[in-house]
């Protein structure tokens, strides 16, 4: 079994200027990770299937991570003009401040890589999205391992992550013509999954409108 | 791929792994059909859209979601625990093995390990579920056949009582909810044991009796061999996992290769088939469940008496530290995978399933090509697929 470590060196022999990271992962199962630079993604699988005999792609799967807002406090040192002994002088002072900031969310693809050849795994790897409106997409890697076909079209279709180059990106679980993305945190599910639009709504709409504009009338006769 | 000793011939070359574009013979006009979603032979809600030149398949597309219910999200909105009851619900065959993949995942999370005697629980109960899995998939492969019920009530007669031995321990036939982070539910007793020997010793007979009937069978035979093959390279570089990817010829049984729970303790051997075709996977599931039996044996001679559950495990209040695990098992179906973020909650902040029975459908596509229409429904059920994993 390879550490994370040797496989992070092997790849960077074997292509440069890969900008391979290592996450480290502090739980008890101790299975670190490697983070791709998406531009490279493809060709660093290539190499991890062909030369590492990485040949088979268990588990692809997607993480939401969210805009995140960090409350923190700050020391600033400000100059402060202030009167001491009848004196204006100029004091510097050192004050906490806190302050709010927001960390950019993205949207994380991972993949677990195992190796038959070798019985060798698990091989973690993780690719983030820049954000999560329109900065999107992702190198698919279906074409060097079919097993992501359906996994990828699961996470597109749960995250909203677009896999460039995926032979057929459509929904998988959702309908057709469904507008969110259901795994993401921020999702609001529907107050009622059955409701269609129906030619009795117009009909109740016009109604409505009648009862709207009869209204004044009615009122006057009572006060009458 | 080099040195993994598959045979080098045709791939490698750019799109190898995609399914082959098969032209129509220019006579008459195509006929596309809609297998499903509520076909008899699929299992549930499944749906293939099909399209035929003649009675030749020369396009496949499955459409799944029928069954959609987002347990992932469900799972992630509630404790550790109360997701090991909806584990239950997702190959509702085998309850017992989507436990196990999930204790295991967790256990992974946590740094906790299940003591000695329900180690032995988990691999006999696992067991039992594979033998009751394959027998009734054999019986579905069999009835799709043609064979209509004879040989899927054979299967169920044995399947019933082994299910009866799950309701014993768990109170329950088929939704078992048994595993725990860190050990079992509950204990087994000495008449319990005395029990699953008995039931045990009445399998060998019964496999022996399912195969004379059908092994030999001349119609099993033509209508299986040489139909569905699925190449090894393929099998692999797809994700194919459990009898499946062996029946193709691939020695790879998680068993063996991880050695999770106490599996290196036990002396069984893993069968594998030539072909990779209907025939092999039968025959697979078939000698998978001899190899089962000889688990059955070692594991009642051997367990020991003491804990069932780690003293360490807790129950309320569990936040795991952060963090995440992948933990795998080899489920009947395949490779049966939870992926687990922990951010230091009491919920996980990501719970992904990995289903054998939806990345062992990405092939479906390639195997039905260019074959019959009517065999479409054997490879079909030759993959073994449960439709609550699939769509989850």
């Amino acid at each position: 079994m390879k550490t994370v470590e040797e496989i992070k060196a092997a790849i960077e022999a074997g292509i440069p200027g890969a900008g391979v990271e290592i996450l480290s992962n502090p739980s008890p199962s101790a299975q670190h990770s490697l983070r791709l630079d998406p531009s490279h993604a493809v060709q660093v699988a290539t190499f991890l299937r062909d030369q590492l005999q990485f040949d088979f792609l268990s588990n692809v799967t997607g993480v939401d991570w969210p805009d995140k807002e960090i409350s923190e406090k700050v020391k600033v040192t400000r100059s402060v003009t202030k009167t001491v002994d009848g004196k204006e002088q100029t004091v510097e002072e050192t004050v906490d401040e806190a302050r709010k900031r927001v960390e950019p969310g993205c949207l994380e693809a991972v993949y677990h890589l195992f190796s038959v050849a070798l019985k060798d795994g698990p091989l973690v790897m993780r690719m983030r999205t820049g954000n999560r409106t329109d900065q999107v997409e992702l190198p698919s890697l279906t074409p060097i391992w079919r097993a992501a076909e359906f996994q990828e079209r699961e996470v597109f279709d749960l995250f909203g992550i677009v896999f460039r180059g995926h032979p057929d990106l459509r929904r998988l679980l959702m309908w057709e013509g469904f507008k969110d993305h259901p795994m993401r945190k921020d999702y609001v599910d529907p107050d009622d999954y059955e409701y269609e639009p129906t030619p009795h709504d117009e009909v109740l709409k016009r109604a409505e409108a009648h009862k709207a504009a009869s209204q004044p009338a009615t009122t006057a006769v009572k006060e009458l | 791929m080099s040195g993994s000793g598959f045979v080098e011939d045709e791939k490698m070359t750019e799109g190898w792994n995609r399914p082959p574009v098969i032209e129509p013979d220019g006579e008459g006009e195509l006929l596309e059909v809609a297998m499903g979603p509520h076909h008899p032979s699929t299992h549930g809600v499944f749906r293939m859209d099909v399209a035929l030149d003649g009675e030749r398949v020369i396009r496949l597309r499955p459409v799944f979601g029928y069954l959609h219910r987002n347990h992932e999200k469900i799972a992630e909105g509630t404790s550790y625990l109360a997701s090991m009851p909806y584990t239950d619900r997702l190959d509702y065959f085998c309850s017992l093995t989507n436990n196990w993949a999930y204790a295991l995942a967790v256990e992974k999370l946590t740094g906790q390990e299940a003591p000695e005697r329900a180690q032995y629980i988990r691999v006999i109960l696992a067991e039992l579920t594979r033998i009751q899995n394959h027998a009734s998939a054999i019986g579905f492969l069999i009835q799709e056949m043609g064979a209509s019920g004879t040989p899927l009530m054979y299967a169920f007669k044995e399947r019933e009582k082994i299910l009866d031995l799950f309701e014993a321990l768990t109170g329950s036939r088929m939704m078992c909810n048994y595993m725990r982070f860190g050990g079992c539910r509950v204990d087994v007793s000495a008449a319990w044991l005395d029990g699953a020997k008995k039931v045990i010793a009445g399998l060998p007979g019964f496999i022996d009796e399912f195969e004379n009937l059908l092994g030999s069978n001349e119609i099993l035979m033509a209508r299986c061999q040489g139909v569905g093959v699925l190449r090894p390279e393929l099998a692999v570089n797809a994700g194919v996992s459990g009898p499946m990817l062996r029946a193709s010829g691939v020695n790879y049984d998680i068993r063996k290769v991880d050695h999770y729970g106490i599996y290196d303790r036990f002396a069984f051997r893993v069968p594998l088939g030539d072909h990779g075709d209907i025939y092999d996977r039968y025959m697979v599931r078939i000698l998978e469940m001899r190899e089962s039996i000889q688990i059955l044996n070692q594991a009642l001679k051997d367990i020991p008496s003491g804990p069932i559950m780690d003293p360490k495990s807790k129950i309320r209040g569990f936040r795991p530290k952060p963090g995440e695990a992948y933990g795998r098992i080899e489920a009947p179906k395949g490779e049966l995978g939870f992926y687990l973020i922990s951010d230091g909650g009491p919920n996980p902040y990501r719970y992904r399933v990995r289903p054998p029975s939806l990345i062992n459908l990405t092939v479906l596509e390639d195997m039905c090509l260019g074959q019959n229409v009517a065999d479409v429904v054997l490879i079909f059920g030759s993959v073994d697929i449960v439709l609550g994993e699939v769509d989850r």
